[in-house]
């Protein structure tokens, strides 16, 4: 068995963080899996096998799942960016520019990325 | 990518911070509705519109045995400013040319913020009520001569104490009449701005855009400027030469007590 997932001397790390990374390392597997099975039933005719190769996808669906919540419920930041990502309509790329500047720069709701910040100005001289 | 589309401009990331300090530091002393009103959001440029808590009637429903109502909302206006930049000016500053020509940027940021101004405190003929329209007091006469200011603006404040609307009160001067107080001195050379400021227990503040003065109360809850997107700099187009660029806002203006200013006639 390898230590792959870890990228600093294991015996260095905090248990929490050792956790971490397994769960990491998890949800890549499961992320491979998922894109191993795509592109079998993308090439498989036989009905049966397909059947079968489905319902393992589903599997890994429910495990990738599974690792992403556990990996949320442990990092604040990453589960409050992903609150404001997963599940939205409408543009990925800018739910995720505003996600990262209100959980790690702290702007308020609605700042857009090109604003100028100025926002309220009560209390400033002249 | 937003609306704003900035990353399909042909220019740095160092000229972005650049224009982006620039548009602000010439924003912020001309904004003056903004260091006196209530701010709330921004809310975002698809927020298209403010919450009035009101209804209209309908003259019918679905089907019997039901009522309906409407309900109304004000719309967010849109103000934008378009202007257009030498792109050798912006390529010399990224050469470290620390005199770059920004003037069309600085004339667009002054045009916007007079044009903010004058929304909130005159209106916007057709979109927003502006404070001026919405007092329901009668108004006063400042004159020509800033040495006889406070009396106007002494009058002012009786009026607010008069009608229950407490303080602190402030003054929006127009440029004019900016000028007149910050160069006065009264007899005994005690200065007119700090007489004024004594009156009022609140600021003074520069208002480009208004005509004469306005005395209101900034004990809040009075005056509310709801942004959908705030102040931002947007890519228009460009060609060989010259990069055009904008500066925009989304807002709306709703005014809870009419009677919480008075109006300084020039």
């Amino acid at each position: 068995m390898g230590f792959d997932q870890y990228h600093e001397p294991p015996d260095e790390l905090p248990a929490t963080t050792r956790t971490f990374a397994r769960l990491c390392a998890s949800l890549t597997e499961e992320a491979e899996a998922i894109g191993w099975y795509e592109q079998r039933l993308a090439v498989e005719t036989d009905p049966e096998a397909r059947a079968v190769m489905s319902d393992a996808q589903g599997e890994e669906f429910k495990h990738f799942s599974m690792d992403l919540e556990f990996l949320l419920r442990r990092s604040p930041a990453w589960r409050e960016i992903a609150h404001g990502v997963l599940f939205q309509p409408g543009d990925i790329v800018q739910h995720g520019e505003e996600a990262e500047a209100e959980a790690l720069e702290g702007e308020a709701p609605g700042w857009e990325p090109g604003s100028l910040g100025i926002g309220s100005l009560k209390g400033a001289s002249r | 990518m937003n609306h704003l589309l900035r990353s399909l401009a042909p220019i740095s990331d160092a000229s972005w911070k650049l224009l982006d300090d620039e548009a602000s530091e010439r924003l912020t002393p001309p904004l003056a509705a903004r260091k006196l009103v209530d701010f709330s959001g921004p809310q975002g440029w698809d927020h298209s519109a403010s919450n009035l808590g009101r209804t209209a009637p309908l003259t019918s429903a679905p089907c019997e045995g039901v009522s309906g109502l409407q309900r109304r909302v004000m719309p967010l206006v849109e103000l934008r400013a378009d202007f257009e930049l030498s792109r050798a000016e912006l390529r010399d500053a990224d050469r470290g040319a620390v005199d770059p020509d920004l003037e069309a940027l600085d004339r667009a940021a002054h045009q916007i913020a007079v044009a903010e101004n004058i929304t909130v405190f005159h209106g916007w003929h057709g979109a927003i009520t502006g404070i001026e329209e919405a007092s329901p007091h009668e108004r006063m006469h400042l004159g020509e001569m800033a040495n006889a200011y406070p009396q106007p603006v002494a009058g002012a404040v009786e009026r607010l104490l008069h009608n229950g609307i407490s303080g602190p009160y402030a003054l929006a001067l127009g440029g004019e009449q900016y000028l007149r107080v910050v160069e006065t001195a009264e007899n005994g050379g005690y200065p007119l701005l700090e007489h004024l400021r004594k009156i009022l227990e609140g600021p003074i503040v520069w208002a480009p855009g208004v005509k004469g003065a306005l005395v209101l109360s900034t004990r809040g809850g009075d005056f509310l400027f709801e942004s959908g997107q705030d102040l931002a700099l947007g890519y228009d187009s460009h060609d060989g030469e010259v990069v055009r660029f904008y500066l925009e806002e989304s807002f709306s203006f709703r005014i809870a007590t009419p009677e919480a200013a008075v109006v300084l006639d020039p």
